[in-house]
């Protein structure tokens, strides 16, 4: 299968500090890759090597069989970019913003298509200053995709929204790459990587410390976890065999009279796996 | 260069929905051509000659006028644009950057045409100014202002920090410039160290040219000296410009 991004040992320093120290991983076409990591780690440097906003220091990069660096013409065609903070003019209609981008492209989607596909139809002729936050970023999503980019780039797309706006837009991911696009997904919230992408890189101080399917993150990690309280403790037995240890556990309680208070069995998400890679301050965000 | 209308017909709906705008950049140089133009009647000596004073004030809001389009105007659209975004994501579409620039140049020299116009028209009917000697030079005056202070437009864009902090700067450095140069009125009874001052502004010299145009007939090139000094500010815009313009938002 062919790449669309390639990254091989990236470097970056700013001011003598040293923002990627050999990064090195590849993006594969038609998947949804996420890019995990705390502030500060290396995910936006990164990823604005990947989009041609900054040059690297050494390394080796293609997006699309191109060198980003020389930002070509041919590649800006390919790529839509959806930024983690951007406004445009509230003067103009939902329609209008899309059909000013549209006339950037050679070969954009149908306007009003791609309206309908991030869900504004009914604010088509609105003013951009009277939709509320989330429609704004669907607004966003909306020019990244109307030049029918091969390879989008979401930089913490559901940052700021409610439980029910980030749904939304993760059906909009899912219907994306349902399209074929590829898809580079930076995010800071782990069930959002464990729902949408294909793939999970974890970023750490300028490394990739992990990389892989959430399954495998996961199944890599720590086992299954049994917690209960017995005589009012809390009891956590970490075990590769839930089934028998369970029966075990539950055996010896009811033939003691006892009684297991708020038993529960975990399986490790990977926010358990990831605060264990990045050494577990990652609440704070 | 169907790129250059798409993004120069945008430019133009984005401005004229722009309340702000169309008052600030737009009706402002008239609106004090009136005001002023209702305080000064008559006719007013400058160095021994007398100027109908609605001439001289027209000559001077037109030079008020560029400058607020070219460098105000301009200076407030870029540096609201990059911080909050729009400049960088722009970067991303096949948009080169030489067609944006040449968009929203021509938007600016669009909408100073239309000021220039509407100026003379209102000297004309209202306060029976003189028309335009030289009409060409006239019109060459007009391109020549946004040039210049387009220049220094994106050259002070690419040193202010902040969007909130944008139109302060720009009023400060306008209104006193303004003032010095001879916009507002005339200047013959300043003291030597406001005139000393008004010896280096870009819009003294602007003036000087105007008003061989417009009240005297003269060619655009009949002070070279004067020119030499518009284009040498634009210049100075520009190179910082270059050297400093960022299309990213700065670090929050």
């Amino acid at each position: 299968m062919s790449s669309a991004i390639v990254a091989d040992d990236l470097r970056k320093s700013y001011d003598g500090v040293e923002a990627l120290r050999g990064v090195s991983f590849e993006v594969r076409a038609g998947e949804v890759f996420g890019l995990l990591g705390p502030n500060g780690a290396g995910k936006t440097t990164t990823v604005e090597i990947l989009e041609g906003y900054r040059t690297r220091d050494s390394g080796k990069v293609t997006v699309l069989g191109h060198d980003p660096a020389a930002a070509p013409r041919a590649l800006r065609e390919r790529i839509g970019v959806v930024l983690q903070q951007s406004e445009f003019t509230p003067l103009l209609t939902v329609h209008e913003v899309h059909r000013l981008f549209a006339g950037y492209y050679e070969r954009p989607r149908d306007v009003d298509d791609v309206i309908r596909l991030v869900g504004l139809e009914e604010k088509r002729d609105a003013r951009v200053k009277t939709l509320s936050g989330g429609q704004k970023r669907r607004l966003d999503l909306g020019i990244a995709l109307v030049g029918d980019p091969d390879l989008v780039f979401l930089d913490e797309p559901t940052t700021g929204f409610d439980p029910a706006a980030r749904r939304t837009a993760w059906e909009l991911i899912r219907t994306l790459r349902s399209l074929g696009k590829t898809i580079l997904l930076t995010t800071h919230y782990l069930d959002e990587a464990q729902q949408l992408a294909d793939r999970v890189a974890v970023i750490q101080a300028g490394r990739i410390v992990s990389l892989g399917t959430p399954a495998e993150l996961i199944g890599d990690a720590h086992k299954a976890e049994i917690r209960f309280q017995l005589n009012g403790e809390q009891v956590v037995v970490q075990t590769d065999d839930p089934t028998l240890t369970l029966h075990e556990l539950t055996s010896e309680a009811l033939a003691n009279g006892s009684r297991l208070e708020h038993l529960e069995v975990r399986r490790p998400t990977l926010e358990d796996v990831y605060l264990d890679l990045v050494g577990g301050d990652e609440n704070a965000e | 260069m169907t790129l250059l209308f798409h993004q120069l017909a945008y430019e133009q709906r984005i401005f004229w929905r722009s309340r702000e705008a169309a008052v600030f950049i737009f009706i402002f140089p008239l609106l004090l051509y009136v005001l002023l133009g209702s305080v000064y009647s008559d006719e007013i000596e400058i160095d021994g000659v007398a100027v109908p004073a609605a001439d001289l004030l027209l000559a001077g809001l037109f030079g008020y006028g560029a400058a607020n389009t070219a460098f105000g105007g301009l200076a407030i659209i870029l540096v609201g644009r990059r911080e909050t975004g729009v400049l960088k994501r722009l970067r991303s579409t096949p948009l080169p950057p030489a067609t944006y620039i040449a968009a929203v140049l021509s938007s600016t020299l669009l909408i100073f045409a239309l000021q220039a116009l509407a100026l003379v028209l209102l000297g004309r009917f209202v306060f029976d100014a003189s028309t335009p000697a030289n009409w060409l030079g006239f019109a060459g005056a007009a391109v020549l202002g946004v040039v210049c202070f387009a220049g220094l437009g994106v050259g002070a864009a690419s040193l202010i920090r902040s969007a909130e902090g944008v139109s302060a700067v720009v009023n400060v450095v306008l209104l006193p410039m303004a003032f010095l140069s001879g916009s507002f009125g005339p200047t013959d009874d300043y003291p030597g160290f406001l005139d000393a001052i008004a010896a280096v502004l870009p819009l003294t010299y602007f003036l000087d040219i105007v008003d061989g145009v417009y009240l005297e007939g003269e060619s655009l090139f009949a002070d070279p000296k004067a020119l030499g000094i518009v284009l040498a500010w634009g210049a100075v815009g520009l190179v910082i410009a270059l050297t400093r313009f960022s299309w990213m938002p700065r670090e929050r």
